[in-house]
């Protein structure tokens, strides 16, 4: 039912940052960067260089791109949405309209599109709402109806509920401790959700345990689940090997795969969500981290 | 504009910048960033003869100026890495050096036999020095005996006109002894550094923050140590060229190692923060060796060495930067 969209090379730029934005805990940004914006799909996200030129944090933070304008007033930009939880990214928030951004993008894989016309349920958790909203653009572009389901511990951390509301129409909105919509998680909106428009498709993208029940969900309903995972990367390019996780192969074997370039977008019944974190025996390669013999000379 | 031209042994290359061993995987991926036939050559991760899962998650902690890995050496194992990997590099015209791991002896020796015949292979670099092993304590890089064993089997092996370059670990109490056994078991060249074995806790979890416990440190933080290593091992060994390595990120760190003995460097860790780093470093040092009046990289190549009187300094140059 779903067709690969055509998947154009990452680019490395400099781009000046056209516009911040406080939104609840977070903090969206819009960046000059035709380059990334050029080859942008639903589903990719960006690399982004913290701390300045001889900065001590040598790694890039990574981030779901929200959107790109190819055209018109705002030509050749990025969205994206930042959480400070740590170093880099408390760097990051503290930037300015003005100031220069360094930018790998965009990367990773998109979310499949629908071949032809289908209702889908989009399920974000905090900021994970972020990529669907281009998605919701493209599906319903495509002819799809799209409902939401947003959710997160509390207001504050909701991100997209109006941009959502403005898309789509259908949104259920849930907090942990009921400061904003219903009281639950998106998990317990999500069966029915599924049932109300009769869905053939679920896409969500947030913390790893939510994907995990969202894919459990889909599949007692006999759907699919695309989801896109947030898993810690060096590179993103796919050189380092580090964001690697458990998933079978459409031949039945199951490797660690890398979530930048393999993903960030799986079928979420392929990965092995209770293995994360684990080397399963089965594993292509391993058995050759124990070999008898291992480490003698 | 200097001659950038440089030499490992009888490996020739137009200019000295390579991509480090684990940090570039086969090439494939930077490639979308600059054309990788444009490097002096490109360092592949190290493979070994099976496929190979690599360790759980988490493998990656950012550190001060630098990061902690633990993959494990996952890799596809050296039959699908020559028929891709080595393949698709020779297809862009790259100077390949295959780099190869084992878990004892003879599998480096099968390895290199895999590899005999092969001309897309320009240089063997072989890591004995990976500290994501089962037994760490037994890295052969730590043991002047297991190194030279394993140095002079891949020799004896490897194709007559390929180099061998022996990686070495900085974890050791004298690194110009393994360096000696290695020369003596008729190394062609050293490759200096590999990671520093560290840890990092999480004092979230209170435990390890790597799947793996343990994990190599890489980046700017350990380049000291790597200069340190390239200065010693040329002393010690001067008549064997050096691959340098440990936290390039600029065309002045890389002539910090070639005035130090260095014939070439590999760009590493750096790679993940600036993929197109490689090519920028390669301008700077250029540009850097321009303004210091030298020729070429040939004459740059273990400068500060030399005694004060014979060490000429351009009249322009300020005491360094701070």
């Amino acid at each position: 039912m779903t067709s690969e969209p055509e998947v154009v090379g990452p680019v490395q730029e400099r781009g000046e940052i056209f516009d911040v934005q406080r939104v609840g805990a977070y903090t969206q940004f819009t960046v000059v960067a035709p380059g990334v914006a050029a080859g942008f799909r639903p589903g990719q996200f960006v690399a982004v260089a913290v701390g300045g030129e001889n900065s001590a944090m040598v790694l890039r933070r990574a981030f779901a791109l929200s959107g790109a304008t190819r055209g018109g007033a705002f030509a050749g930009t990025v969205q994206f949405v930042v959480a400070a939880h740590g170093p880099g990214t408390r760097w990051l928030v503290q930037r300015s309209a003005g100031e220069m951004l360094d930018l790998v993008g965009p990367l990773g894989n998109p979310f499949p599109l629908p071949s032809a016309p289908t209702r889908a349920v989009l399920v974000g958790g905090g900021y994970g709402s972020a990529p669907l909203l281009a998605l919701a653009s493209a599906l319903l572009e495509g002819g799809s109806s799209v409902e939401f389901v947003l959710g997160a511990a509390t207001a504050a951390r909701l991100f997209g509920e109006l941009a959502a509301r403005r898309a789509v129409g259908s949104v259920t909105v849930l907090t942990e401790d009921g400061t904003a919509g219903e009281r639950g998680r998106v998990t317990d909106a999500l069966p029915g959700a599924i049932e109300r428009v009769g869905a053939e498709v679920v896409y969500a993208c947030g913390p790893m345990a939510m994907l995990r029940a969202v894919g459990e969900i889909a599949s007692e309903a006999a759907i699919t689940a695309q989801v896109a995972v947030e898993e810690s990367m060096a590179c993103g390019i796919g050189v380092c090997m580090t964001c690697v996780l458990p998933v079978r192969g459409t031949d039945g074997q199951s490797r660690f795969v890398r979530s930048c370039v393999d993903g960030p977008v799986f079928d979420a019944a392929r990965v092995r969500w209770q293995d994360v974190g684990r080397l399963p025996a089965d594993l292509v390669g391993a058995e050759a981290m124990s070999v008898p013999g291992q480490g003698r000379h | 504009m200097a001659d950038m031209s440089t030499s490992l042994a009888w490996f020739r290359m137009p200019n000295p910048v390579l991509t480090a061993s684990g940090c570039a995987a086969a090439g494939r991926e930077l490639h979308q960033f600059f054309d990788v036939a444009q490097l002096g050559g490109v360092v592949t991760k190290s493979v070994m003869s099976r496929p190979r899962s690599g360790r759980a998650t988490p493998r990656m902690a950012e550190t001060p100026s630098g990061m902690l890995n633990s993959i494990g050496l996952q890799g596809p194992g050296i039959e699908a890495f020559i028929d891709n990997d080595l393949a698709w590099l020779a297809k862009q015209g790259a100077r390949t050096v295959v780099s190869i791991a084992g878990g004892h002896t003879d599998e480096y020796v099968e390895l290199t036999r895999r590899l005999r015949g092969n001309p897309a292979v320009y240089a063997i670099e072989v890591n004995i020095s990976c500290p994501n092993v089962e037994n760490r304590g037994q890295v052969f890089a730590c043991d002047v005996v297991a190194s030279s064993r394993v140095i002079g089997a891949v020799r004896r092996a490897a194709d007559p006109a390929v180099p061998v370059l022996a990686k070495l670990s900085p974890d050791v109490t004298d690194i110009t002894l393994i360096a000696r056994a290695c020369a003596d078991a008729g190394a062609d060249g050293f490759s200096l550094i590999n990671t520093l074995l560290g840890m990092v806790i999480d004092t979230d979890t209170l435990a390890p923050a790597l799947g793996g416990g343990t994990g190599g440190l890489s980046g700017p933080a350990i380049r000291p140590v790597a200069v340190r290593c390239v200065w010693q091992v040329k002393q010690a060994v001067p008549h064997l060229p050096i691959l340098g390595m440990g936290g390039i990120r600029s065309g002045l760190d890389a002539l910090q190692f070639i005035l130090a003995g260095a014939s070439a460097v590999s760009v590493g860790t750096a790679v993940f923060g600036d993929p197109s780093a490689p090519m920028r470093i390669l301008a700077e040092l250029e540009q850097a060796l321009d303004e210091r009046g030298f020729a070429s990289v040939a004459d740059a190549i273990g400068y500060a060495h030399r005694p004060p009187a014979e060490r000429l300094v351009p009249a322009a140059a300020a005491p360094a930067a701070r």
